[in-house]
C-alpha cells in the first residue's frame, strides 16, 4: 500500500514535470506583457491574431502543410508496397531490409539532416524543396512501414488467396481485399508520420534556405530573436493541431496499437 | 486418361527437401476423392498444386485436355475452402459469397439470383446481412463453401473443411457436403487427417506419408486390404510380427508356428498384421493345427464395449479387443487364434 502510493507520487511528478511546462505556456499566450511572462496581467486574443498578420508563419506554415502531406502520400505510396512485401513474399535479407527501412527513427535526426544535406543539397544540387521533400519522406516512410506492416502481420494470408482461386488477380486483391482490412492502420500511420513530419526540426533545418522554411524551423528563428507571446500563442495552435490529429488516430485505432 | 491427372509431381519449398516426391493421382469426372494422412504429409501443398498456388518443380497437371500446370490461378476457375475459411472479413455474407460472380462480368440480376439461389441452399439466407466475425463456425464454413460454390467450378477443394467444428456439426456437415457433391456432381478433392470421415464421404483415398501417395483405392479396400505397414497402422491395424514363406498360403512365424493365409506375398520375408478386434482369444487351446499361440494377459484396459488385452505371446505383444465378460485377468493364460481371413500381409 505505501509502496503503492510512492509511485503515484512519483508518477504525479513526473506528469507535472511534462505538463506543467505545456500548461504555463498556453497560459502566456493570453496575457497582456510583451514579453512572456508568468503569471500573466490581463487576458487577450492579440498574440493569436498577431500570429494570423504574420506572413512569414503563415508562408512557412503553408510549405510545411505542402511539404508534410507530399512527403507522407509519398511515403504510403511507396511504403505500402513495400510493407506489403516485406510481409508475404519471402524476400532474402528481410530482416536487414526492415532495419534499413526503420534507421531513420534510431539514427539522429542531426545526423539524417546533415547527410541529406550533404548528399542532396551539396553533392547532387538538388533543388532546395525537392531536397527537404525528399528528407520528410525518408523519415515518414518508417512510420508507414512499421504499422502497416504490423497490420498486414496480422491479416489472414489466405483470404487474398481466396480471392485469387475466385478469379481475381493479385492487384485486384491487393485493392478490394487487403486495402480495406488494412485500412485504419494506413490512416493512423498517416496521420503519425505527418505528424512527425510536420513538427521535424533537424531534418527541415538543414534543408531550408532562403523562401525554403518549414514553420517550426521559422518558430526557432523567430525565437532567437523575439521573446513573446507570439511564440506561446503559436505553440498552443500547433499543440491543439496534435491533439486533434492524435484524437482522430485514437478513434480510428487506438492509440496504444500504434505507438 | 482421366478427368483429373496429376504426373510425377515434385515441390520443394527450399531447394532441398522435397515435400512432395513423384506424385501421381487421378480422378473421375464427378468423384470425391480424399487426401489421407498425418499432420505435415503434405496434404494441403498437393491441394495447393492444384489450385495453382504453388507451382509444382516437375511434373504436370491436367484436367479434361487442357494442361494447367503454368495456368496461374485466378484462371482455374476451381473453388476451395481454406481449412479457416478465409472470409473477407469487410463484406457482408452476401457479399462474400457474390465475390467471385461480380469477378466474372455477369449481369447483376443473375448475379444476385445465383447467390440468392446458393445462399438458400446452403441454409445461410437469415444470415446473408451479417459480417463473418457475427456467425457462428459452422455458419462460416457453409459461407465459405457456399463461395466456392456459386462460381460453378470445375473442381472443388477442401482443406480439413470440418476440423474447426464440434463432433456433432462434423458429422452433419459431412453429410451436406456429400450431398451437395453428388447434386451438383462436382469434382471434389477433400483434405483430412481423420480417416472415418473421409471414409465415410470419399468415392476413393489417397493416403499419404512422407510427400508420397502410400494407396489409392476405395474405402472399403483401404479398410480391408492396406497395401503398406504405414496404411494399416495408419487405419487402425495395431499388431505386426514378421512371417517366412513355407507356400503361397503357408507360413511361419519367428518361433515356427504355423499360420496360414488367405492373401499371399510375392517376398520370402513379409510382415502379417491384424486389427486388435479381429483377434480371437480363448481359454482354453483349440487344438488346431495353424494361427494360434499361446500366451499371458499382461495388461487390460477397460474401453466400455470391450476389453483391450496386452498379450504377451512367443512372437512379441498382441493387442486384443475382445467383449466376452467377466473376461481375463492379468496373469491368465490364454490362447490367441488369428482367423486367416483377417490377416493381412504388407
Ligand atoms: N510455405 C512453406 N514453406 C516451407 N515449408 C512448408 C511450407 N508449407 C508447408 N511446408 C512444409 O511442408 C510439409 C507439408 O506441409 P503440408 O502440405 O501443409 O502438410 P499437411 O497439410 O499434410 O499437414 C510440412 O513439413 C511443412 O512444414
Ligand atoms: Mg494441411
Amino acid at each position: 500500500m505505501r509502496k503503492q502510493r510512492g509511485l503515484s507520487i512519483f508518477a504525479g511528478a513526473v506528469f507535472a514535470f511534462l505538463f506543467i511546462p505545456l500548461i504555463i505556456i498556453t497560459i502566456t499566450a493570453f496575457g497582456e506583457n510583451p514579453t512572456i511572462q508568468f503569471p500573466i496581467t490581463g487576458f487577450t486574443f492579440q498574440w493569436f491574431t498577431a500570429v494570423f498578420e504574420n506572413q512569414s508563419f503563415m508562408d512557412s506554415f503553408l510549405l510545411s502543410l505542402e511539404v508534410s502531406l507530399l512527403a507522407t502520400l509519398l511515403a504510403l505510396i511507396i511504403g505500402i508496397p513495400a510493407a506489403y512485401a516485406l510481409t508475404r513474399q519471402g524476400v532474402k535479407g528481410k530482416s536487414w531490409i526492415k532495419s534499413f527501412f526503420l534507421s531513420p527513427t534510431i539514427i539522429p535526426g542531426v545526423v539524417v539532416g546533415y547527410s541529406l544535406f550533404q548528399f542532396i543539397v551539396i553533392r547532387l544540387q538538388i533543388p532546395l524543396f525537392t531536397g527537404l521533400l525528399l528528407g520528410h519522406f525518408l523519415i515518414s516512410l518508417p512510420y508507414i512501414i512499421r504499422v502497416v506492416g504490423s497490420s498486414l502481420e496480422q491479416l489472414d494470408f489466405s483470404i487474398e488467396e481466396v480471392a485469387w482461386t475466385l478469379g481475381s488477380t493479385k492487384f485486384k486483391a491487393f485493392i478490394s481485399i487487403v486495402l480495406p482490412n488494412i485500412s485504419s492502420s494506413i490512416f493512423a500511420s498517416f496521420m503519425l508520420a505527418f505528424i512527425n513530419s510536420f513538427n521535424n526540426i533537424p531534418v527541415s533545418q538543414f534543408l531550408s534556405g532562403p523562401g525554403i522554411s518549414t514553420l517550426p524551423t521559422t518558430l526557432m528563428n523567430y525565437i532567437e530573436y523575439n521573446y513573446n507571446p507570439v511564440v506561446s500563442a503559436l505553440s498552443v495552435l500547433l499543440m491543439l493541431g496534435t491533439i486533434i490529429l492524435m484524437f482522430l488516430i485514437e478513434k480510428t485505432l487506438g492509440l496504444a496499437k500504434v505507438v | 486418361m482421366s478427368f483429373v491427372d496429376l504426373k510425377n509431381i515434385r515441390v520443394s519449398y527450399d531447394g532441398k527437401n522435397n515435400i512432395l516426391k513423384e506424385l501421381n493421382l487421378s480422378m473421375e469426372k464427378g468423384e470425391l476423392i480424399s487426401l489421407l494422412g498425418p499432420s505435415g504429409c503434405g496434404k494441403t501443398t498437393t491441394l495447393r498444386v492444384i489450385a495453382g498456388l504453388i507451382e509444382p518443380n516437375d511434373g504436370t497437371f491436367t484436367v479434361g485436355d487442357s494442361n494447367l500446370t503454368k495456368v496461374p490461378v485466378h484462371k482455374r476457375n476451381f473453388g476451395m475452402v481454406f481449412q479457416s475459411y478465409a472470409l473477407f472479413p469487410h463484406l457482408t455474407v452476401r457479399e462474400n459469397v457474390g465475390f467471385g460472380l461480380k469477378l466474372r462480368k455477369e449481369k447483376k440480376e443473375v448475379i444476385e439470383k445465383k447467390v440468392q439461389a446458393i445462399l438458400e441452399a446452403t441454409d445461410l439466407s437469415h444470415y446473408a446481412e451479417r459480417y463473418p466475425k457475427q456467425l457462428s463456425g459452422g455458419q462460416r464454413q457453409r459461407v465459405a463453401l457456399a463461395r466456392a460454390l456459386v462460381i460453378e467450378p470445375q473442381l472443388l477443394l477442401l482443406d480439413e473443411p470440418l476440423s474447426n467444428l464440434d463432433a456433432k456439426l462434423r458429422i452433419s456437415m459431412r453429410i451436406e457436403i456429400k450431398r451437395i457433391q453428388r447434386k451438383l456432381g462436382i469434382t471434389t478433392v477433400f483434405v483430412t487427417h481423420d480417416q472415418e470421415e473421409c471414409f465415410s464421404i470419399s468415392d476413393k483415398v489417397a493416403v499419404m506419408n512422407n510427400g508420397v501417395i502410400e494407396q489409392y483405392d476405395s474405402p472399403e479396400e483401404i479398410y480391408k486390404n492396406p497395401k503398406t505397414e504405414f496404411v494399416a497402422r495408419f487405419i487402425g491395424f495395431e499388431n505386426f510380427f514378421a512371417l517366412t514363406k513355407q507356400d503361397t498360403h503357408t507360413y511361419t512365424t519367428s518361433d515356427g508356428t504355423l499360420i496360414e493365409t488367405v492373401h499371399s506375398a510375392g517376398r520370402q520375408q513379409t510382415t502379417g498384421t491384424i486389427r486388435p478386434d479381429d483377434i480371437l482369444l480363448s481359454a482354453h487351446d483349440q487344438e488346431i493345427p495353424s494361427n494360434s499361440l499361446a500366451g499371458t494377459i499382461r495388461v487390460r484396459t477397460f474401453l466400455g464395449k470391450s476389453y483391450q488385452y496386452e498379450v504377451e505371446t512367443s512372437i512379441g505383444k498382441l493387442l486384443v479387443n475382445d467383449v466376452q465378460v467377466p473376461g481375463y485377468q492379468v496373469g491368465d493364460k490364454v490362447f490367441v487364434v488369428i482367423p486367416k481371413e483377417k490377416l493381412i500381409l504388407v
